[in-house]
């Protein structure tokens, strides 16, 4: 692999613009640097931020290929700044063993554009009646367990769950949805929905399971993740779980920073999503909650879906949207533009803090020299219009469709390697 | 007016003008021995009911014929998802046949909506005819009509709505449509079957039936659901029944003039007495008679009035 040079890009967006010099796939000079033969990235001042992470991806291979494949999902992946996907268990078959989380990872490797983690479904089938073999699968290398899609609704076999998986340093990711609070949901519980006339979905159903889950997690001493967190009430149960000493991380969605539920006046189901949009005041709690550390991470929650699964009516509709390629520019959009996070900030929320929450040694390391070049170059000016028939996606269910939207992703190196330049992938 | 999907955010003028040509049609008809105007002749309607429904069906259905527009039925249990077809398929299909018009009823909120959408470009009109929890606009007309036939204008009159709001578009409709002409309309129900952000709404609420009949003008009752019985949105059909049962004692708690709705088919002994369904006071055959004059109004606002106006 040759060297390559980011000419006058600036780390962190802080400082003034600097080379990069990556050398076998690791930064091996910040500065003013010359290497002959070297690929050169003109950065023209952009912003250098470590490859993005994304602990939730649906990439619907194996079971829904005509939708998604681990190659369009990677390719997107990469587009989108990111260097590493953790790819939801409720395919078909369900990663719920070894081998289908070592097919996930091996179709990952062999694409090769962004690291492909498989998660680990909790329980046989998603069913929530009988743990999965959470070890065998950690042994394969799966760090995330999640039933998402489902929750993990029986308080006991949560318990068992978070006790089984702290021996294996594992995460378990909870969809938290209590059940019964949400038979025929369709949107937010709400005056939106009421005057919709769509069921429900009440916040309290997402509230109490998370805090349900956190004094479990704490009477267990294991590691909670809270997935798609969307309402006031939730932010508010992990400030005061954090603050007891829980080890619970959380994330938020780039929708869930942006849209409301007054998008579901058309009825248009490309914004029916799992949990539903909320209100203008959860938006606003949620965008503060990740700027404070309380909620811990971006995670897309890539959903892709075919044409005929969205262009229907709303109940019959499969909720989800696209994430991979419009994240970063909703961040920016939502908490740079906003002033609630720098770009160290974003490095930390994209990157840094789901590195960590899945254990991932070498992702979302600091830019120093030695460290690996899994890096992603933004140009924070740039504008683009979505139109999700351009997207790497084989689907284009997105609810920015049309929308300008601020801040492009430049390049995507993975360890030192170009899997995406100029808004295309690398050959 | 190009579809009839909802009665939210409707012109007062417009409301008003359909329940005019309404109550023309019905003099015009009245009596005759021929029921048959020729105005939608070679117009084409098409109700599509993926509920059962043969009130509604057959009112619309008779609206059309008394038209003299070609009417097709076109019936379908379940869901279309479930039968294969899509909506949109469905839609597209029956817009390629020709229709100037299609009634939909349908399971899921917003389907008309969704219907209205893919049709724009065949530029074919579409009737809610109910959706889901959502609306039916032409339910909530034909209640309008038969109250103002009984109390004349609407404007200031109390009007209570009792029971499942929750899940009823028949009272959603009529919220809007009846704030819109004026009428000050009171939700009655236990709490578990209001929505949530009723607050909100332009109505007031109770839980106290009999606190609320003296001062009313009209009691609409809603349709309880057999499903909701047993979903412990109340402890049982006796208890809904003495909280909010419209019996005799009851109805004489109301002032003479006032008047008894019921969009049923209804269940007697629980929501309402058979001695008061029965009563002169309650109007629930007057609103399927005005059903047809007020379906007849909307088809003609839809497909013949806009040609002649311009």
């Amino acid at each position: 692999m040759n060297p390559l040079i980011l000419r006058g890009v600036r780390p962190y967006g802080e400082g003034d613009p600097v080379d990069v010099l990556v050398r076998d796939g690791v930064i091996a000079a910040i500065g003013s640097v010359a290497e002959e033969g070297a690929e050169v990235v003109d950065g023209n001042g952009a912003v250098l931020l470590p490859g993005f992470v994304d602990l939730h991806t649906h990439l619907r291979e194996p079971g829904r290929e005509d939708t998604e494949t681990i190659a369009t999902g990677s390719a997107a992946a990469a587009l989108g700044g990111y260097t590493a996907v953790f790819a939801m268990a409720n395919t078909n078959p369900v990663a719920d063993n070894e081998v289908v989380v070592a097919h996930v990872a091996r179709r990952g490797r062999e694409v090769g554009l962004v690291d492909v983690h498989p998660v680990g479904a909790v329980t046989v089938g998603l069913e929530g009646v009988k743990l999965a073999e959470l070890g065998t699968m950690a042994k394969a290398g799966v760090r995330v367990f999640s039933d998402d899609g489902h929750c993990v609704h029986d308080p006991l076999i949560m318990r068992r769950a978070l006790e089984y998986s702290k021996a294996l340093d594992v995460v378990v990711a909870q969809h938290a949805e209590e059940p019964r609070l949400t038979v025929g949901a369709q949107a937010h519980e709400g005056e939106q929905a009421s005057r919709l006339g769509l069921q429900g979905w009440p916040a309290a159903a997402e509230e109490s399971i998370v805090t349900r889950d956190c004094l479990l997690a704490l009477h267990a001493g294991a590691r909670l993740h809270v997935c798609h967190v969307s309402t006031t009430g939730t932010a508010d149960v992990l400030r005061w779980a954090k603050a007891r000493g829980t080890e619970v991380s959380a994330e938020v969605t780039p929708h869930h920073l942006l849209l409301t539920d007054e998008r579901l006046a058309t009825y248009d189901p490309v914004n029916k999503v799992n949990p539903p949009l909320r209100t203008a005041a959860d938006v606003e709690v949620l965008r503060r909650a990740l700027a404070e550390g309380v909620i811990d991470c971006v995670a897309t929650d890539h959903a892709p879906h075919a044409v005929q699964d969205k262009d229907c009516e709303w109940s019959a509709a499969r909720p989800g949207m696209l994430g991979l390629q419009t994240a970063l520019s909703i961040v920016v959009e939502t908490m740079v533009r906003t002033g609630l996070l720098d770009w160290r900030g974003v490095a930390r929320v994209m990157s840094e803090r789901p590195a960590e929450i899945a254990g991932l040694p070498d992702q979302g390391r600091p830019i120093e020299v030695g460290e690996p070049a899994t890096l992603t170059l933004v140009d924070p000016d740039a504008t683009w219009t979505v139109r999700g028939a351009e997207f790497a996606s084989i689907a284009a269910n997105t609810p920015f469709e049309g929308m300008e939207l601020p801040g492009a992703v430049v390049a995507t190196l993975l360890r030192g390697r170009v899997t995406a330049r100029g808004g295309r992938i690398a050959e | 007016m190009k579809h009839l999907l909802t009665t939210e955010g409707i012109d007062p003028a417009q409301a008003t003008a359909i329940l005019d040509t309404a109550a023309s049609l019905k003099q015009a008809l009245e009596g005759r021995e021929v029921r048959k105007l020729p105005t939608l002749r070679g117009r084409t309607v098409i109700t599509v009911f993926y509920e059962n429904s043969t009130r509604t069906r057959v009112s619309f259905e008779i609206a059309g014929k008394w038209m003299s527009a070609d009417v097709v039925n076109v019936s379908s249990s379940g869901s279309s998802v479930g039968k294969g077809e899509s909506l949109r398929d469905t839609a597209l299909t029956l817009a390629a046949a020709g229709a100037d018009c299609v009634i939909v009823r349908h399971p899921a909120s917003g389907a008309a909506h969704r219907l209205a959408g893919w049709l724009r470009e065949a530029g074919t009109s579409v009737v809610n005819a109910g959706d889901g929890m959502h609306e039916h606009p032409t339910q909530a007309l034909l209640d309008a009509a038969t109250l103002r036939e009984r109390l004349g204008e609407l404007r200031g009159r109390r009007i209570a709505i009792v029971g499942d709001v929750l899940h009823s578009r028949v009272a959603r409709s009529n919220v809007h449509l009846l704030t819109a002409l004026g009428a000050d309309v009171t939700l009655v129900a236990p709490p578990t079957l209001l929505p949530t952000g009723v607050a909100s709404w332009p109505v007031t609420v109770s839980h106290e039936l009999d606190a609320e009949l003296p001062s009313l003008d009209a009691v609409m009752l809603l349709r309880v659901q057999a499903e909701r019985m047993h979903g412990g949105f109340f402890p049982s059909a006796r208890e809904y029944s003495i909280a909010y049962g419209l019996s005799e004692r009851r109805l004489k708690l109301l002032p003479e003039h006032a008047v008894v709705l019921h969009p049923g088919p209804m269940l007697r002994g629980m929501e309402i007495a058979s001695a008061v369904a029965d009563s002169p006071r309650a109007a629930i055959t007057d609103q399927v008679r005005n059903g047809v004059h007020v379906r007849m109004a909307v088809l003609y606002h839809l497909l013949a009035h806009e040609e002649e106006t311009a």
